[in-house]
């Protein structure tokens, strides 16, 4: 069953220029997500990935309606929320939550714990009593294994590990019971030693709580361990499409192959080898025609630098954007 | 030469003995971030000092050049560099002969740090008019060189570092710390802000370097795959000490040290097969009070009572150093 859907949705930001008086320039925009189409099953680890820039978190917030999509339709159990008004919009809120990659963007500094994990719960009112809350805070904090949770309720976020910052910033986008999490690059700022502990808490909850994730990446090998599919994202598209094994192990755009063949592997007898790219990431404000992995990639025909390659399944559940596998 | 009976051949570029130190935080103490580290580097070999943030890693790299902010304090130890112990040497002396011109560093997020309004290739100049007694011309004409060594089309020396990508800039420090043509480089963390792509060109370079001009190279990070890429030898460092120390296919293969051997377990790779990684419970302490004994064994799950007493020793084991007292009961060795 598809929980959210997301077709052809755009993002596009405008982008100020200097201009001179009395001339009149044409509106410069970075086109941050351009055309993405996904959907994401119930239960399911939907990942992103792809490097710095190329339109995860922006894909993640506009889903979530935290910034608003240029166009597009994104469908949650099959209704087009963006035209939800305020108050549909409210308590759809609470179905849906997001982790930040940086626990203090959710987590107030002044907070106690208690505090900061309660604070959804009092915005929408949800507790009875004083008493209440406090249940639901202990239960929440150890769900993701603060505890005992009186020994984290009334300390403050600088007192706690970074690891264990971040599991107050889960407990908190937990304590409303939501269907959907968006965890945007939940682990990157944590220890290799600590970032399993987290993954291995989003986990247990998810089974716990029946949730889906949108698990935003820029790290393939977390994305093959935590997710079920995986898409691919270049300059605002999404490139490559599929179950995570298939992409990760059997990559099929251009691109991916280059990406998966950078990784390096905690392997001593493997060494990354030749990476099949050329050059560097185009300008986003100024996005190449066609494809627009065309002027990186070692495989460009003529056809690529002038047509867009649609996604299309090449293999079953596998899509890909790229000529050199449409037919004919 | 008198006093090395192992020989000049076999003689390390660098040895590191014992060496401690410590930053002073007001009103709380010492922070022992350096407490007791111990390798040798040899020539042309390429060491990985790895560990988690906050173990010391920079804070070695930082004792060894002598470049230490006021609160620090270096309370011991030897760094022997072709054969001379560097570190009781006078700051003048050393300024002159040994920063830059014989150990060099590309600095954690230096990529950021090179001045904005100055040309690369003037700023390549500058570091080598600072250390070399030679001509303006001459020092322009080295810089465009070292850029061409690193990738960077010499013409670019006339660039702003606006100009250039995130992957160029730091190319262009690596050029900065190869300007005096050092015996070692420390590279801190260098592609660490990069992504996946940028940063394998940068390990690449690396590496070509290092075979091209036999430089011996630290190169510290906290990535173990990185590690595994690039270097022979491996130094496991866990809140300011080594705790392994060995070959890089026998720390990977048989980590001995329990730290060594859980780090490997919660290490994810793009080859392996789905599964539930490892962790490590807790975090690692704080070093103005790491703990007694073993500085690990209140994570380590084979902690006994002599690990919670006495610090344990480094040991050679299977060719590999290690720091754990009961290393060979729990491996059967
Ligand atoms: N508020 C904004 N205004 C202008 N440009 C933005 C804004 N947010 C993101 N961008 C641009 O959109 C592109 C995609 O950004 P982002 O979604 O953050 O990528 P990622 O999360 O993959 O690193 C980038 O080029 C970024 O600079
Ligand atoms: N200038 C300083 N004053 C006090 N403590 C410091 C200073 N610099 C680093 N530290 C502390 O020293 C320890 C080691 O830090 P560092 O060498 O930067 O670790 P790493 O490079 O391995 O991440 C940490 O606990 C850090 O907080
Ligand atoms: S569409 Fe063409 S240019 Fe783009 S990735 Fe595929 S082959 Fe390369
Ligand atoms: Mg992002
Ligand atoms: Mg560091």
């Amino acid at each position: 069953m598809e929980l959210v859907k997301v077709e052809d949705l755009r993002k596009y930001f405008e982008v100020r220029t200097f201009t001179l008086p009395f001339t009149k320039k044409p509106k410069l925009y970075v086109k941050a997500v351009d055309s993405v189409s996904f959907h994401i099953n119930e239960g399911e680890i939907f990942g992103l990935a792809g490097e710095s820039g190329c339109g995860k978190t922006t894909t993640g917030r506009c889903i979530l309606r935290l910034i608003e999509p240029t166009s597009g339709r994104i469908l949650y159990r099959g209704e087009n929320i963006l035209d939800y008004d305020k108050s549909k919009m409210r308590i759809l809120r609470r179905r849906m939550q997001i982790i930040f990659q940086d626990p203090y963007e959710s987590i107030n500094p002044r907070m106690l714990i208690r505090d900061v994990v309660a604070e959804p719960l009092r915005v929408h009112k949800l507790a009875s009593s004083e008493e209440e809350l406090e249940d639901m805070v202990a239960r929440a904090l150890e769900d993701v294994k603060l505890v005992p949770p009186d020994d984290f309720m009334y300390r403050y976020p600088h007192e706690l590990s970074g690891g264990q910052r971040q599991r107050v910033a889960i407990a908190r986008a937990l304590i409303l019971n939501p269907e959907f999490i968006v965890a945007d690059e939940p682990v990157s700022m944590l220890d290799v030693s600590i970032r399993a502990e987290i993954l291995n808490v989003m986990l247990d909850l998810k089974e716990k709580y029946k949730l889906t994730y949108l698990f935003i990446t820029h790290d393939l090998a977390v994305a093959k361990y935590f997710c079920d599919r995986l898409a691919i994202m270049y300059l605002g598209k999404i490139v490559e499409m599929g179950d995570v094994e298939e992409v990760i192990d059997n990559p099929l755009h251009p691109y991916t192959k280059a990406l998966v063949a950078a990784i390096p592997v905690p392997d001593p007898k493997v060494k990354i080898g030749e990476i099949p790219i050329i050059g560097e990431v185009a300008n986003p404000l100024n996005p190449p025609p066609g494809c627009r992995f065309h002027p990186r990639c070692v495989y460009a025909k003529d056809i690529c630098k002038k047509e867009e390659p649609p996604l299309v399944e090449v293999k079953k559940g596998h899509f890909v954007a790229c000529h050199l596998y449409s037919k004919g | 030469m008198r006093g090395v009976d192992v020989g000049v051949a076999a003689m390390p570029v660098l040895s590191v003995q014992d060496l401690k130190m410590y930053y002073l935080v007001e009103r709380r103490g010492w922070v022992r971030a350096v407490d007791g580290v111990s390798f040798d580097l040899e020539k042309g070999e390429a060491l990985g000092l790895v560990g988690e943030s906050g173990c010391g890693k920079s804070s070695l790299g930082i004792t060894i050049l002598r470049i230490l902010p006021f609160n620090a304090k270096i309370f011991g130890g030897k760094v022997v560099l072709e054969g001379k112990d560097i570190l009781q040497m006078p700051e003048d002396k050393f300024r002159k002969e040994i920063r830059w011109k014989k150990i060099s560093m590309v600095f954690q997020g230096a990529m950021n740090a090179l001045n904005p309004v100055m040309r690369v290739g003037d700023q390549i100049a500058e570091a080598i008019l600072l250390h070399e007694d030679v001509g303006r011309q001459e020092a322009l004409e080295r810089a465009r060189n070292l850029l061409k060594l690193v990738g960077i089309d010499p013409s670019r020396a006339n660039s702003y570092p606006h100009e250039f990508s995130g992957g160029m800039r730091q190319r262009a420090m690596i050029a900065m710390a190869l300007a005096c043509n050092p015996s070692v480089m420390i590279a801190d963390e260098p592609t660490t802000a990069l992504d996946v792509i940028v940063q394998a060109q940068i390990l690449k370079l690396i590496k070509d370097i290092q075979r091209r001009l036999g430089i011996s190279t630290i190169l510290v990070t906290h990535d173990l795959s990185i590690v595994a890429d690039l270097c022979d030898k491996v130094a496991v460092m866990y809140a300011g000490k080594i705790v392994e120390l060995g070959p890089a296919e026998k720390i990977y293969y048989r980590p001995l040290h329990p730290y060594t051997a859980k780090l490997l377990g919660a290490v994810p790779s793009v080859k392996g097969k789905r599964r539930r990684l490892e962790f490590i419970p807790g975090a690692p302490p704080d070093l103005l009070y790491p703990p007694p004994g073993c500085r690990f064994h209140p994570r380590c799950p084979y902690a006994e009572e002599i690990c919670k007493k006495e610090e344990p020793p480094m040991k050679e084991v299977n060719g590999v150093k290690v720091a754990c007292h009961r290393v060979e009961e729990l491996w059967n060795l």
